[in-house]
């Protein structure tokens, strides 16, 4: 464990103590612990980088799993300083902003705290990590953060869709991601990224190559909503503000630009990566700031200008690779565009954080988000506007900001990719500058309408009642220090230019540092009257055409098909497997638990039974078996009889003090082998599962309510038998086949000089097995949750649903639907579900009782049914008779 | 769970309880050398919290023993997590444990072992898996 370890971990370490920390100090608003931790993180890792500017990346490692290979290994280079940097950094600001925004009770807020610390923990990690599968480790953890953070408002059922939709997407992408990292490792041998690095050449002729590349684009694309797979982003607004600055603009979204710039030097080279990525970047870019102008929900432009924004940077980063193909002036040329790409990250995350703070800022005071009813502000919160501005211009590319320059660079990067003369790019390289300057005209648009549908025109009606005012300090200090920072990276660029961005795109990369070149790191807000300048004239003169009369043409977006668009496949498609899924499962899952057994017993006698078969090691050594002695025989008898007594049992009880017979005799033959430790457990475990028993059958009806004609099943018959006799067969030739040297000489060796124990059993439990016992009792626990859950939470909903009623009288019938669908997804297959399984969908059965009734009735009704939960028996009863049906 | 009212049952399991719960606790002890350990001492003590439950009432069990099951559960994983992670700040992988011989008042010459806390782990889940299960379902009605 070094520093950078623990740096690395301890976000997780204070996401775990923060309940009890907020305990300790009631008042205190627990952001402030979140803000502090990263403001410290945010310092520690300021001072590695000094070592990275001078070229020397720290690496710390630490064998994880060493059985396996896996080693927790951080790895500290300029790429992923910038990126920590940015973590951390707007890890403190948003923490510090979300004190003054989030104000609800106590327990959500350490919810939302935990998670965004578990968030930051697992970004860090994804940034810091040197292995493959570590980092695939925490890119999905942050994949849940964020989807537990964008159904924060759990209640609320956009959130509760908007958290599903992120899930499906980047999950799928992570798939894809974990599929590509593993085939990586079948060409190299490795899953360390610097010894993939060191690969090289040889694997690009691989033909797993192209198919990893894919994989691993997959991945990245879905993290970093790149089209086709955007359409999660402006769904995940639904999440809180500070969230959305956070996660969903600053840091998360930009893991894929990430994870493309640190396997550029795997993959940059190969043509398909070129096109992928710079074209994928440019599509996502023009459709974005497309999409974003007709937004009229602030942070709904703000997501789709994200979206837009990070296909910016992906397609940059596209054109970068191509400085793995050249050498010498025209190297460094195309190296540009990671320098552009990695700038701009900088500026992105400064510019837009502000926006999103100024966004979460106007809603907080307003109370909407909505351009159509804002107007008018710059007067009443003439802070709040002046961040917006500046940010506003930055994003939009105008000097004298930081957007500027990276803004400039970007094009002159893409006018540049028209000389290229690779890759086929003769053809169609004028489409790159072409698609460049039209998105940049509607980024240019959506910048102003920001600005001016919010502060500028006369103020709303609905909004002149409202006392609306500048917002608190503490929510104002952090856009005002993003928006101040967006100044400064354009009239500072030096400040970031040496000592972040070059080690950065030299991490990206290596192969320019490693031939003894320097990237240039001049960034000037002054170029001279390039064709990027003009290109920006028109961009300016363009957009305010657009700007002014946008109202106009903003309809035309009407007209466009809506039945093709990709949030409807989405819709479609989840419908479409939800149905398919369940027609399959109800195809062997009737609800009978005795065809459940009969499957687990099925699949066991086939695959033991062709292994006991076929295995030619299987012996049967008659006389290896010891003699049967009369006490030995008296025990099996009475177990013989007791297991023939139990299906004629007349009632439950019987049958039930018959199975503890059985565990008894066990016990008594255990004690005879001289096994205390199986004995005693035995014992143990009957007397609870005896009294288990009678507590769950005490609520069933008498046996003999229910007795029909049993009739006589041929394929039970054949399957209790073979599986008796399987049993037996195995246990007779357990005796005597050892197919592998057993493992119980290293234990009895072994545990007492190394373990310090003389009873093996237990030691093989806590320390040699031990994370096997880990395990197991975790999975205990989890088991013993769900049966609580199952039983005392399961009439939860109908508590929820009268809450509801109680605050919206009128609208009671259409939240019970809304809730429904909540409790199932969708509506369709479930009805299928209920009907395939009789006695198996009892939740529903419950949920079906309670619901139509919640809709004709009066509240008063409802408050008075959730304080006597009692009252309600119905559920319970149908219940008892759905287990009737089956038994 | 029917209310209790048989008396000898009652007045028997007064005493036995703590007799099952003793007993328990030497299998906890003594798991490393001879039979016992974490996971039979936990059911036992479930075992002796049942008898209770069975010869009164739950609500009885809930009075004389008023905590949590769950949290039980949530402790003991933690401890067993928490033991585990601790080797790792030894430079140690997960879950390795140390032992020594030490000299105590009153017991003398006695191993310590990282295990046993490790055990207690086990054990508090075990006993919190065991009664969680047991009280939901017996609650139920």
């Amino acid at each position: 464990m070094s520093l950078l370890h623990l740096l690395t971990l301890s976000p997780f370490v204070l996401a775990a103590a923060l309940p009890l920390l907020g305990k300790a100090a009631p008042r205190l608003h627990k952001g402030w612990f979140a803000a502090v931790l990263s403001a410290v993180l945010f310092a520690a890792l300021l001072g590695y980088s000094a070592d990275i500017r001078a070229g020397s990346p720290i690496i710390e490692s630490f064998a994880w799993i060493p059985s396996l290979g896996i080693s927790f290994t951080v790895y500290l280079d300029g790429l992923s300083l910038l990126f920590a940097l940015l973590i951390t950094g707007m890890g403190a600001l948003v923490a510090l902003y979300s004190v003054a925004y989030m104000n609800s009770s106590e327990e959500s807020l350490n919810r939302f705290y935990v998670l965004l610390l578990i968030f930051m923990g697992a970004m860090l990690g994804l940034v810091l990590s040197d292995n493959l599968l570590t980092l695939y480790g925490f890119w999905e953890l942050t994949s849940i953060a964020s989807f537990l953070l964008i159904g924060y408002n759990h209640r609320n059922q956009r959130s509760r869709y908007g958290a599903l939709k992120s899930l499906l997407i980047t999950m799928t992408g992570g798939l894809g991601l974990l599929s590509g990292f593993i085939l990586l490792y079948v060409m190299s041998g490795t899953y360390r990224i610097r010894e993939l690095f060191e690969a090289g050449a040889p694997l690009i002729s691989h033909p797993l190559f192209l198919p990893a590349m894919i994989l691993i684009l997959l991945g990245a694309f879905t993290k970093s909503a790149q089209y086709p797979f955007h359409i999660w982003l402006p769904d995940a607004m639904e999440a809180p503000t500070p969230v959305s600055a956070y996660l969903h603009s600053a840091t998360m979204v930009k893991a894929g630009l990430y994870l493309v710039a640190r396997l550029t030097p795997v993959f940059a080279g190969a043509p398909e990566w070129f096109w992928i990525v710079s074209l994928g970047g440019l599509v996502t870019l023009l459709y974005g700031s497309l999409g974003a102008v007709k937004q009229t929900d602030l942070k709904g432009i703000l997501a789709y200008s994200t979206i837009s924004q990070l296909g910016l940077m992906m397609s940059l980063l596209g054109i970068a690779s191509l400085a793995g193909i050249f050498d010498g002036e025209e190297r460094l040329l195309y190296a540009a565009a990671g320098t552009a790409a990695l700038f701009h990250l900088l500026n992105h995350a400064a510019f837009k954080g502000t926006l999103f703070m100024a966004a979460g800022i106007v809603d907080h005071e307003t109370g909407t988000r909505d351009i159509r009813k804002l107007g008018g502000l710059a007067r009443i919160m003439p802070l709040t506007f002046t961040v917006s501005l500046f940010g506003a211009l930055s994003m939009a590319g105008l000097p004298p900001f930081g957007g500027f320059i990276s803004k400039e660079m970007f094009l002159e990067s893409m006018i540049e990719t028209m000389h290229a003369g690779v890759f086929r790019l003769q053809t169609w390289a004028v489409l790159f500058p072409v698609i460049a300057w039209i998105a940049s005209v509607f980024t240019f648009v959506y910048s102003a309408l920001f600005v001016v549908r919010t502060f500028f025109g006369p103020l709303k009606e609905e909004l002149r009642s409202r006392n609306i005012h500048e917002a608190p300090p503490l929510m104002t200090i952090p856009p005002l220090l993003l928006s101040a920072l967006a100044l400064a990276l354009g009239l500072f660029p030096g400040l970031a230019a040496y000592s972040l961005i070059r080690p950065a795109a030299e991490a990206m990369m290596p192969i320019i540092p490693a031939s003894g070149e320097r990237l240039p790191a001049e960034l000037k807000l002054w170029h001279g009257f390039t064709p990027a300048l003009w290109m920006t004239v028109g961009i300016v003169a363009a957009g305010s055409v657009l700007t002014l009369t946008a109202r106009r043409w903003v309809k035309g977006y009407d007209l466009l098909p809506r039945g093709l668009s990709i949030n409807r496949f989405y819709d479609a498609s989840l419908r479409f497997f939800e149905r398919i899924t369940v027609r399959v499962t109800s195809l062997y899952m009737n609800g009978s638990s005795r065809s459940y057994v009969k499957y687990i017993l099925g699949f066991m006698l086939l695959v033991l039974g062709f292994i006991l078969f076929r295995s030619t090691d299987v012996t049967f050594q008659v006389r290896a078996y010891a003699v049967i002695r009369p006490y030995e025989w008296m025990i099996l008898l009475g177990l013989a009889a007791a297991a023939l007594a139990v299906p004629f049992a007349k009632s439950r009880t019987v049958a039930i003090i018959l199975t503890g017979t059985i565990g008894y005799l066990m016990t008594l033959m255990f004690v005879f082998l001289r096994a205390p430790d199986l004995a005693l457990t035995q014992m143990v475990v009957e007397s609870i599962s005896v009294t288990l028993f009678l507590l769950c059958f005490y609520h069933l009806p008498k046996l003999r309510t229910e007795r029909r004609a049993v009739r006589f099943r041929l394929p039970n018959f054949l399957v209790s038998v073979a599986v008796g006799a399987l049993m037996t067969l195995i246990a007779l030739a357990v005796l005597d086949t050892n197919p592998f040297d057993p493992v119980s000489d290293y234990y009895v060796r072994e545990s007492y000089e190394s373990a310090g124990g003389k009873n093996i059993v237990n030691v093989i439990l806590v320390d040699f097995r031990g994370f096997d016992t880990m395990l197991e009792i975790m999975v205990l626990g989890v088991a013993s949750l769900g049966i609580y859950n199952m039983i005392k939470l399961r009439r939860k909903a109908t508590d929820v649903g009268s809450r509801h009623v109680e605050h919206e009288g009128e609208e009671a019938r259409k939240e019970a639907s809304v809730l429904r669908e909540a409790q199932y997804g969708y509506d369709g297959p479930v009805e299928d579900l209920d009907a395939s399984k009789p006695g198996a969908g009892l939740p529903g059965d419950d949920q079906a009782d309670s619901l139509p009734d919640l809709d004709g009735s009066s509240p008063a009704e409802h408050s008075d049914r959730r304080e006597q939960p009692e009252e309600d028996q119905g559920p319970a009863d149908s219940r008892a008779k759905g287990g009737e049906r089956d038994a | 769970m029917p209310k209790g009212s048989d008396i000898f049952l009652q007045n028997v399991s007064k005493v036995v309880v703590f007799i099952i719960l003793a007993f328990a606790l030497y299998l906890f002890f003594t798991g490393h050398g001879s039979p016992g350990g974490g996971f039979i001492a936990g059911l036992m003590s479930a075992g002796a919290l049942l008898l209770l439950a069975l010869a009164y009432d739950i609500e009885t069990v809930r009075k004389v023993l008023p905590v949590d099951f769950k949290l039980v559960t949530a402790s003991g994983l933690l401890i067993a997590l928490l033991t585990g992670a601790g080797a790792l700040f030894f430079g140690k992988p997960f879950l390795k444990h140390a032992f020594g011989h030490f000299e105590l008042p009153l017991l003398g010459e006695t191993e310590l072992h990282t295990a046993l806390i490790f055990d207690l782990g086990v054990y508090l889940a075990v006993v919190g898996v065991t009664m969680t299960i047991l009280l939901t379902i017996g609650e139920d009605r």
